[in-house]
């Protein structure tokens, strides 16, 4: 019994990880492709059709690239960055319900690595470490630019940390558990939080931005300012791991954004699909259905990337302490009122 | 006196050991250049910095110093051209039509109505080529790559109008003394009424993009002002003039090439920051589609170059018939056309500002003495102190604003 388990979450783990890789892979050659659409351009086109085999060429190429190291007063450190960067944003996957179970061959399997209660402070830990990947590589880098950087990057996540904290808590205060399968469950139906908490999921979507280090966040490593920020100094795939490691946190926040607000799995007439074509196609369709909704949300990364300029440090900040937190706490009151009031009623 | 000609590095340090005994802190010192993007090209700030605050820079000039003016002692006036494409390469046919004047003003040579219009619609189109850049690689500045991408492809339709009139894109060298090389072929006429086709259209979108956009707004405004008394007592003359609210235009204080002819408004500002000048550059571009339009309309008839056999090369079916075309075609083609003596000032409304063109002859085929008044120059001087107390990012936005371009900054 003991093995069919480590077995069949093996098995699962390892498609997991081969899909956040694929996705994180294919979120570099979608990024491309959807700036070039933004921008009136044609985008990759020569690897393969439609350029499809572009990030496997550019995996190639980093992985041949020459190694160089630059004069740095710790090598480990400088090799540990991108490794931290890149580990963290896998192993957020661990916790992330992809779907409700399936039955196959009499056993029922979980859709989920491991179903822990504490799930969404995990998420958080460990969004939370992956800071340490920019500013030990920023530091370790020996350079002026790549230390900015890192500070930058550590002071916006510290700040953002905050307020994506705050928002969440309303979140907890409402569903009243941290796992974040029963989150996805409690939202079966219409019943998506987004609709009882859109304060609440704009100031989360501002901060897992910032998290992730993207436009107008992406401070840390804005090339007019900062020359790439903490990657300057990295090349071949020490560098490939830290863009590689933004693309999988971004299709990791995506993930969390859905389940978390925009319903998981679920999906308007799911009991319907399962009274009529058997509980497995309608979970299965389930899973297809939160893709679909991880889809649009690293679409939606990416749209803003090409949009709208970066902030400047200052007003980071500002936005950060003084428009979100203030937000966020407000968000908390106003929930526990209409909590309390719907509970007297 | 002889701590100011140390090397900044070494100036800083006593700044730096005293503030580490005062407080503790610990100011650095930020290498921005010689090849940082953001200074698209070549020049080299050292910057004293606590944190992300500038306290002090120290520019330095001269990475791609070229030494044309001393070439151009040595060269025939025609040859000079080509230099002048690579002072502001990014509206070389300004620089070429105002080397042409100034050659015309040193000779006395009157060109027809119709070269001055044609003139004036390339130096327009130049005058939007190099705003296009500007304000555009502004917003790549500050993080907005698209609107960038959007603009740029009409620069390429500019550079295909001037490849049609003269062979070259960036690097012109276009025209004679006296006018044009040829007349313009209907394909010019039809791209230059394509572009003021579409052109509006994109420009409306780039300006929808970026003149509203809050983030935009904030990282512009108040960002490396500089005061209308400050601007003019550095020199300052252009977009970066009129920023700060004067109403400086050559086009309208000091006519050339029939500028008098058209109606135009001068955009000025009010602060003198970097908002500003983006803004005074956007209007000026409608200005100057206003003024191509004009051209257009009034153009008159006439030749497309004056009437100066022994400065303009002769059609080359005469060079090979008559005698006089033959020793005027040698005589031009070897550099051999001496120059009155004189001494000529002239002023021509750049991309960027006054670009003046001095010029001193003594009477031989080559220039005595040769001056490029180059606007670039004079506001890289005024950057410092622009951004003295300012942020990192701050700094990168106004010097992409000042539109310092390597190329004329260094001649």
């Amino acid at each position: 019994m003991d093995s069919a388990i480590i077995i069949e979450k093996g098995i699962f783990i390892t498609v997991i990880f081969a899909i956040t890789m694929l996705m994180a892979m294919y979120s570099t050659w979608a990024e491309r492709k959807v700036a070039a659409w933004l921008q009136d351009r044609v985008g990759p086109n020569r690897a393969g059709p439609l350029g499809l085999f572009q990030p496997l060429a550019d995996g190639l190429k980093l992985f041949s690239k020459e190694e160089f190291m630059p004069d740095t007063p710790n090598k480990f450190l400088f090799i540990l960055g991108p490794a931290i960067s890149m580990s963290m944003a896998l192993i957020t996957s661990a916790v992330i319900p992809w779907g409700d179970t399936l039955e196959i061959a009499g056993s029922t399997v979980v859709l989920q690595a491991t179903d822990i209660d504490v799930a969404l402070l995990y998420v958080f830990a460990v969004l939370s470490t992956s800071v340490y990947g920019i500013m030990i590589g920023g530091w370790a880098s020996n350079n002026k630019y790549s230390l900015m950087s890192a500070l930058r990057a550590s002071s916006q996540m510290i700040s953002y940390e905050v307020a994506m904290g705050l928002s969440i808590i309303a979140l907890i205060m409402m569903s009243g558990t941290l796992s974040l399968r029963e989150m996805a469950a409690q939202q079966h139906g219409m019943n998506w939080n987004i609709f009882y908490q859109p304060v609440g999921f704009l100031i989360f979507l501002v901060c897992s931005f910032a998290e992730t280090n993207r436009t107008p966040f992406d401070l840390a490593e804005c090339e007019a300012e900062l020359i790439g920020g903490h990657h300057t100094e990295y090349s071949s795939m020490k560098m490939g791991f830290y863009l590689f490691g933004e693309y999988a946190a971004m299709f990791i926040s995506s993930a969390i954004l859905s389940i978390l607000y925009f319903g998981a799995y679920n999906y308007p007439g799911m009991d319907w699909m399962a009274e009529n074509a058997g509980a497995n196609i309608a979970n299965i369709l389930g899973i297809v259905v939160l893709f679909v909704k991880i889809c649009f949300f690293i679409f939606f990364y990416m749209w803003i990337r090409w949009t709208i300029p970066r902030f400047r440090y200052d007003q980071l900040m500002n936005l950060g302490w003084k428009m979100l937190i203030p937000l966020a706490i407000a968000n908390i009151v106003l929930t526990g009122i209409i909590i309390i009031i719907a509970d007297k009623l | 006196m002889s701590e100011l000609l140390l090397p900044p590095e070494q100036r800083y340090a006593s700044v730096i050991n005293q503030r580490r005994n005062e407080d503790g802190s610990e100011l650095s010192i930020l290498n921005l250049g010689p090849t940082h993007p953001a200074t698209h090209g070549i020049f080299q700030n050292i910057l004293l910095m606590d944190g992300e605050r500038i306290l002090d820079g120290e520019s330095t000039v001269g990475y791609i110093h070229r030494a044309f003016e001393k070439i151009a002692e040595n060269r025939p006036f025609y040859q000079i051209t080509v230099l002048t494409d690579r002072l502001n390469y990014c509206s070389a046919p300004i620089n070429n039509m105002g080397w042409w004047m100034t050659i015309e003003k040193a000779l006395g040579i009157e060109v027809p109505k119709r070269v001055q219009y044609m003139r004036v619609i390339v130096m327009e189109l130049a005058r939007i080529a190099d705003h296009i850049i500007c304000n555009s690689v502004l917003g790549v500045d500050t993080g907005a790559l698209t609107g960038f991408l959007y603009v740029f492809q009409f620069r390429e339709k500019i550079y295909e109008i001037y490849e049609e009139i003269c062979g070259a894109r960036l690097t012109t060298n276009m025209g004679r003394i006296g006018g044009f090389e040829r007349d313009w072929s209907p394909a010019v006429w039809s791209k230059i009424d394509a572009f003021l086709e579409e052109f509006p259209a994109a420009w409306q979108e780039f300006e929808n993009l970026l003149v509203r956009n809050r983030i935009f707004m904030d990282r512009t405004i108040n960002v490396g002002p500089i005061s209308a008394e400050k601007a003019m007592s550095y020199g300052f003359t252009g977009p970066n003039l009129r920023a700060a609210g004067i109403d400086y235009d050559i086009r309208v204080a000091q006519p050339y090439s029939s500028y008098e002819d058209f109606e135009f408004d001068i955009p000025v500002g009010k602060s003198g920051d970097t908002y500003d000048r983006f803004c005074v550059r956007n209007a000026e571009i409608w200005e100057s589609l206003k003024i191509i339009k004009q051209a257009l309309a009034k153009m008159p008839e006439g030749n497309f170059h004056a009437d100066v056999p022994e400065y303009y090369l002769p059609p080359k079916e005469d060079v090979y018939t008559t005698m006089e075309s033959l020793i005027y075609h040698f005589k031009i083609v070897m550099g051999e056309i001496p120059v009155p003596l004189t001494e000529v000032y002239h002023p021509v409304e750049g991309g960027n500002g006054e670009l003046g063109f001095y010029l001193i002859t003594d009477g031989s085929r080559t220039p005595y003495r040769l001056h490029f008044r180059r606007p670039c120059f004079i506001y890289y001087q005024a950057f410092n102190d622009m951004v003295r107390g300012q942020n990192l990012s701050d700094a990168i936005a106004t010097l992409s604003s000042l539109n310092v371009i390597a190329g004329e900054l260094d001649a």
